[in-house]
């Protein structure tokens, strides 16, 4: 790490709470939620962090049969939003992580100091079910307006149809909807 | 006044998106009108929902998703080396790109390194991509102009560019040549030969274009003043790439943190201070010529060796091998029955697409399949500043700020 | 056939009316202009000038489906598009056709998964199913040579 990313490193440790993550030579902070748009306004003010890369979340339900042992999946948040943001006089990168508890989660917004989280945290609400107070337009962006669901939960089903071969070829072809003239 | 607005189908009421429009239009005065996702101008599925005041955009509401493949959820499902080949799918103009990205966030991750001959026909191909998508851009904003003739004459260069894709790796758009740990195999003897060859006729084409178009007085009526966007906005917005470049802005990825062997070729990133679209035009004609600098230069500098990593826990071993081996028996049946294992943790990697920022945020829970994997396309984020940059503008000229945000909807929706 | 073998080079040809009617059909059939993704840039390229689709009477894509006899299906039709699809094949007036170009159109491709639909025909009924993701323009050409073989031998009684 250096300098500048060590003196941010104090400043969110000091003044957050925030705990370091290292991995590959990229710095994380983790944060609790009620703090996000103070560290963003910090970020965006003091440091001079002015793009968002990228908001997103992972869904870490249940257990997978690799890694995670029983008493972390329990006590661990479902849902962990990650940012990168991006300082271009400086030319560094740094991210955030909040973790979230619950299968409804809501969190504070940061359209008002990032604009383009915007489309980001709206991506959110259709894939996750991750709610944000205080963004100004919440609706679904990708998927239909009347879908039901949060698609990229893990426990959401991928939608894998059978495949038809040549076996079981007449079997699918009797009950696949076929459109009519 | 019908305050029965269709929206796909099924009616939604007004109060839903009462918030998004002005009160001109529940008032009469304005008229609230579909450009639908089938329309001839929009470059794919998008939709947008306009407030028009006579010719005027009082307001532009974009309505994505059209296109939305799922593609971040099907690959959670394949192991690593399955789910390149749908890295392809998603910027459909920038395939070369798209797999470069997921190798270099894969290799991260892993602490994998490609040998130099690889990185350095990495950086061709990426090149030459970058070159056809600016050329598709051009032959579909000339045409969105009027100017028909210069979509048959892009084409006809993209050509040249698809045959060596081809000779390649087999394939015209979707090559999945490059491969984690390097490349797929090594190029054929033509390839050097074909590339040359594209290097000695591709700057007389672009002259060619520039002469038909730089100093043209229907496209300098057309696209000066059209489609501002400020730097400061541009930032707020996160834009990238050639829009953020033509404010102002040289913010260019393979500058500021150069990826597979950017750092040993010489070339500029093409900057202006227009901001409007006319700027974006220069950038994009600029960049086609940098680009075939760095295509020269690397070329020139190939060096000689292998094109895959000798890692045996992540790269399959040659055929040869497996008759008198054990170790690259083995090796080869777990890798392609299970796949490799990367340790557990998160990286992201980005790289410049002709677009902007392309990254890819891999989460590895120490199984073979990813846990989570995030595209963070350059188009999602530059439409969002499409209202802003075609308030107060004709929809003539709305067509032109669609065509100069140079959005791939593959890329949008994912 | 007919006169013209009696009574020499008078400039008649006699013909049935049911090949004339799809001899008409075949050359001048334009296309809608539907493309979605990936195949549709293969679709330009075969319009363009390597790979030249006018020679088949394709000269240009209407946009409008009231003016267009062909919608050729070209790209992953998700469920959000889908009612769409069908609304605009609704809008095309008979005789119409549908080419579904490439493997997502055809029966999902390589994504079988909750935002795809799984072949097109599920929502149009298909005329020519074109392989490949994307197919060559060649192949797309081919497709299109095989749906005027088809509508070679139609009878007028399917259309009428």
């Amino acid at each position: 790490m250096d300098e500048t990313t060590q003196a941010i490193v104090k400043t969110f440790q000091e003044r957050f709470g925030a705990q370091t993550d290292e991995f590959r030579g990229e710095v994380s902070l983790i944060l609790p939620p009620a703090h996000i748009q103070a560290a963003c306004q910090a970020l965006r003010d003091e440091f001079e962090f002015n793009l968002l890369s990228e908001e997103t979340a992972v869904d870490y339900w249940g257990e997978t049969s690799f890694g995670r042992n029983d008493s972390s999946s329990e006590q661990s948040p479902r849902f962990h939003v990650v940012y990168r943001i991006r300082s271009l006089p400086r030319n560094q990168i740094i991210g955030l992580r909040v973790p979230l508890d619950g299968n409804a989660p809501v969190m504070p917004s940061i359209t008002s100091i990032y604009a383009n989280a915007d489309w980001f945290e709206r991506e959110l609400w259709d894939m996750f079910g991750i709610r944000f107070e205080g963004h100004p337009d919440l609706r679904r962006i990708v998927m239909p307006y009347d879908w039901v669901g949060h698609p990229l939960r893990k426990d959401y089903p991928l939608g894998y149809e059978e495949v038809q071969f040549s076996f079981n070829f007449d079997e699918i072809d009797e009950r696949k909807p076929y459109a009519q003239e | 006044m019908d305050t029965n607005i269709e929206m796909n189908l099924t009616p939604v009421s007004l109060d839903e998106i009462k918030h998004l429009i002005s009160e001109r239009a529940i008032q009469g005065e304005t008229v609230l009108l579909n450009m639908g996702p089938q329309h001839p101008s929009t470059h794919g599925v998008l939709r947008l929902l306009l407030e028009l005041d006579g010719e005027t955009v009082v307001n532009c509401v974009p309505d994505v998703g059209f296109l939305h493949t799922g593609i971040e959820k099907n690959m959670e499902a394949k192991t690593y080396v399955q789910a390149e080949v749908m890295s392809d799918r998603l910027d459909y103009l920038n395939n070369v790109g798209n797999n470069l990205a997921y190798c270099l966030a894969v290799e991260k991750l892993v602490e994998l390194d490609a040998p130099p001959r690889a990185q350095a026909i990495r950086v061709i191909l990426t090149e030459l991509q970058r070159i056809s998508s600016h050329l598709v851009w051009l032959g579909t904003h000339a045409l969105d102009m009027g100017a028909m003739s210069l979509f048959l004459y892009c084409f006809r260069e993209r050509e040249m560019i698809l045959d060596i894709l081809e000779l390649v790796s087999g394939q015209r758009m979707m090559t999945t040549y490059i491969r984690p740990g390097g490349l797929w195999r090594d190029t054929p003897v033509e390839f050097e030969a074909a590339v040359r060859n594209f290097i000695k006729t591709f700057p007389g084409r672009v002259d060619e274009y520039e002469r038909l178009l730089t100093k043209n007085p229907i496209l300098l009526r057309r696209t000066q003043g059209i489609g501002i966007l400020k730097p400061d906005v541009a930032l707020q917005y996160g834009v990238t790439g050639p829009m953020l470049r033509a404010s102002g802005v040289a913010h260019d990825l393979r500058k500021a943190q150069p990826y597979s062997g950017y750092e040993q070729y010489d070339f500029e990133v093409p900057t202006q201070t227009g901001c409007d679209t006319y700027a974006r035009y220069l950038v994009r004609m600029e960049e086609m010529r940098q680009s075939l600098r760095i295509v020269e230069q690397a070329l020139n500098k190939l060096p000689l060796g292998p094109v895959r990593s000798n890692n045996r826990k992540f790269i399959p071993p040659p055929r040869s091998e497996l008759g008198t081996s054990m170790e690259a028996l083995i090796h080869h049946f777990k890798l392609w029955t299970e796949g490799f294992t990367p340790p557990k943790g998160s990286v992201y990697s980005a790289v410049e697409s002709p677009r902007g920022e392309l990254g890819v945020y891999l989460e590895s829970d120490g199984s073979p399949k990813p846990y989570r994997i995030h595209w963070r396309t350059p188009s999602f984020t530059n439409m969002q500043v499409l209202p802003i940059m075609a308030k107060g503008h004709l929809v003539a000229d709305l067509v032109l700020i669609i065509g100069t945000v140079d959005i791939v909807l593959g890329d949008v929706d994912r | 056939m007919g006169i013209e073998q009696k009574l020499g080079n008078l400039g008649i040809v006699t013909l049935k009316l049911e090949e004339v009617i799809n001899w008409s059909r075949t050359n001048a059939m334009w296309p809608m202009l539907f493309g979605l993704a990936c195949c549709a840039i293969e679709m330009m390229s075969a319009q363009a000038s390597n790979y030249d689709m006018s020679r088949f009477g394709m000269e240009l894509m209407r946009a409008s489906p009231r003016q267009s006899d062909l919608m050729i299906v070209a790209g992953r039709v998700t469920r959000k598009m889908s009612p769409i699809l069908r609304r605009l094949y609704d809008q095309m007036p008979d005789p119409k056709w549908v080419i579904s170009m490439g493997d997502c159109a055809s029966c999902g491709g390589v994504f079988n998964n909750y935002a795809i639909v799984q072949g097109v025909d599920e929502v149009v009924p298909v005329d020519v199913y074109v392989a490949g993701c994307p197919p060559r323009p060649e192949a797309l050409i081919h497709g299109i040579v095989t749906l005027y073989e088809k509508v070679k031998s139609e009878r007028m009684k399917d259309w009428a």
